[in-house]
């Protein structure tokens, strides 16, 4: 089935759009970059198309991963007193708690803070780099894509880095701190993110999946598409 | 993909009658929007479960609820943190979420006892509320207006109930620098554990939640007031 731009079927519901925040049906259309889709009824933004944001999203991806890799392995904070010193990487903040029964928590917090962030990273270059290239997808591009942005609430590391300056006030008394190039590091990831956000418009990328021949059920609007 | 479907395209939201995919005999897809008949049980584009938007649903949203405050007592009555002065000679003290921020505010950190204050009290408090309200009054009819204040509600929440891992860090980061031998140390308490998890099932309940039965009951016809 082959449908033009506008068209719709409301017994299969083909050509039509339902607003994932209140269920509002809206027929869809293709829009130009720079336009904004939003809910009829609730207000929630259904579409929005930027020019070249793939391409952004793929470089904003890779420059986490890089970032990541530097949050990692460099100190992230620095302690001394009294000629006491200590330096501790992430990975140090994530072993504070491997003793015993806190184990499971050690886990959760490294996932949250470096695990599902180089994850996303991973899967938007999957799901985007064929689609930027205009070759066809990879064969998991729609599962890949989902799960990344399932796992969008549980990456944590822009929380980390307020966490941070918690504790840097409450240690503030008890020894001197210095921050290392990790934190540096952590800092600029959450501006890497904020960026892709900006970028980021989901229904883009799953017309983009759909249209560059992922196997669908050919509802995708090819006619009438430049 | 902006069109509405049975009304005239004007401009902003408007408040008549919608025509809904539920109404249409349709299911939407939540994950990308696509829409299908009735009887389909995934979306063919992504692959995402379809679920009708009926109240069945709220039952995992008070299953996480309850997992969630029961998690919660323990958080605030156990210790998040220990800290030793000089191997405890000069006094070991244990601090509760409470305690930490009453210490932050007799230091004169006022500003950042305020953020924890908020992210591990006010929040987690106003969360268990605000998801148990959504949850009652989901599916009722309701005024548009009131629809408008729910959703608001509902966005709110979910996009701050992250926001309470922040003391779970704030220990963590600390434990793991604060190791410096006989002068100081400090380590996480139970409470670190049983908070975190707490933070984690009230993300799912409010994950559960969902929204479009918030839009559920409204009446086809406007009421005359």
């Amino acid at each position: 089935m082959m449908m033009r731009e506008g068209q719709y079927d409301l017994d299969s519901g083909a050509g039509l759009i339902a607003c994932p925040r209140c269920d509002a049906l809206h027929v869809e259309l293709e829009l130009t970059s720079g336009e904004t889709a939003r809910c009829i009824r609730c207000g929630s933004v259904l579409a929005k198309p930027r020019a070249g944001a793939f391409v952004q999203l793929i470089a904003l991806s890779f420059t986490s991963m890089v970032l990541m890799v530097g949050a990692i392995f460099f100190p992230f904070l620095e302690i001394s007193r009294m000629g006491f010193g200590n330096a501790t990487s992430l990975f140090g903040v994530a072993l504070a708690f491997a003793d015993g029964v806190l184990l499971p928590l050690v886990l959760a917090v490294l996932v949250m803070i470096v695990g599902l962030p180089v994850l996303r990273a991973f899967l938007m270059v999957y799901t985007l780099v064929p689609l930027a290239q205009g070759r066809r997808p990879y064969r998991h591009a729609a599962d890949a894509f989902r799960l990344s942005e399932q796992l969008r609430p549980w990456s944590m590391a822009e929380i980390f880095v307020i966490g941070t300056s918690v504790a840097l006030v409450k240690v503030a008394g008890l020894a001197t701190i210095s921050l290392g190039p990790a934190f540096w590091a952590f800092c600029g990831l959450i501006l890497v993110n904020l960026a892709s956000r900006g970028f980021m418009c989901q229904t883009t990328i799953w017309d983009a999946i759909e249209d560059a021949g992922l196997p669908t059920d050919g509802r995708e609007m090819v006619e009438g598409r430049a | 993909m902006s069109a509405p479907l049975d009304a005239a395209p004007d401009e902003g939201t408007h408040d008549g009658p919608v025509m809904t995919a539920h109404r249409a005999g349709l299911i939407g897809c939540r994950s990308c929007g696509r829409v299908w008949p009735e009887d389909q049980h995934r979306c063919s584009r992504c692959h995402a479960r379809l679920v009708p938007p009926d109240r069945r649903g709220l039952q995992a949203v008070w299953a996480w609820w309850f997992a969630g405050l029961i998690m919660y007592i323990p958080a605030n009555v156990f210790p998040m943190m220990r800290t030793e002065t000089f191997a405890g000679l000069m006094g070991s003290a244990e601090a509760t979420i409470m305690e930490g921020v009453i210490d932050l505010i007799k230091h004169g950190s006022y500003d950042i006892a305020a953020i924890v204050f908020v992210a591990s009290v006010i929040v987690p408090v106003g969360k268990f509320i605000a998801i148990a309200w959504l949850a009652m009054v989901a599916g009722r009819p309701a005024t548009v207006d009131q629809a408008h204040t729910r959703l608001k509600v509902y966005e709110v929440v979910e996009f701050i109930g992250r926001w309470s891992m922040i003391d779970v860090f704030v220990v963590a980061i600390l434990s793991a620098l604060v190791q410096l031998g006989f002068v100081a140390s400090i380590h996480p308490g139970p409470a670190a554990v049983s908070f975190a998890l707490s933070v984690a099932f009230t993300m799912l309940s409010a994950q559960s939640f969902d929204p479009r039965l918030i839009w559920r009951g409204l009446p086809l016809r406007r009421r005359v007031k």
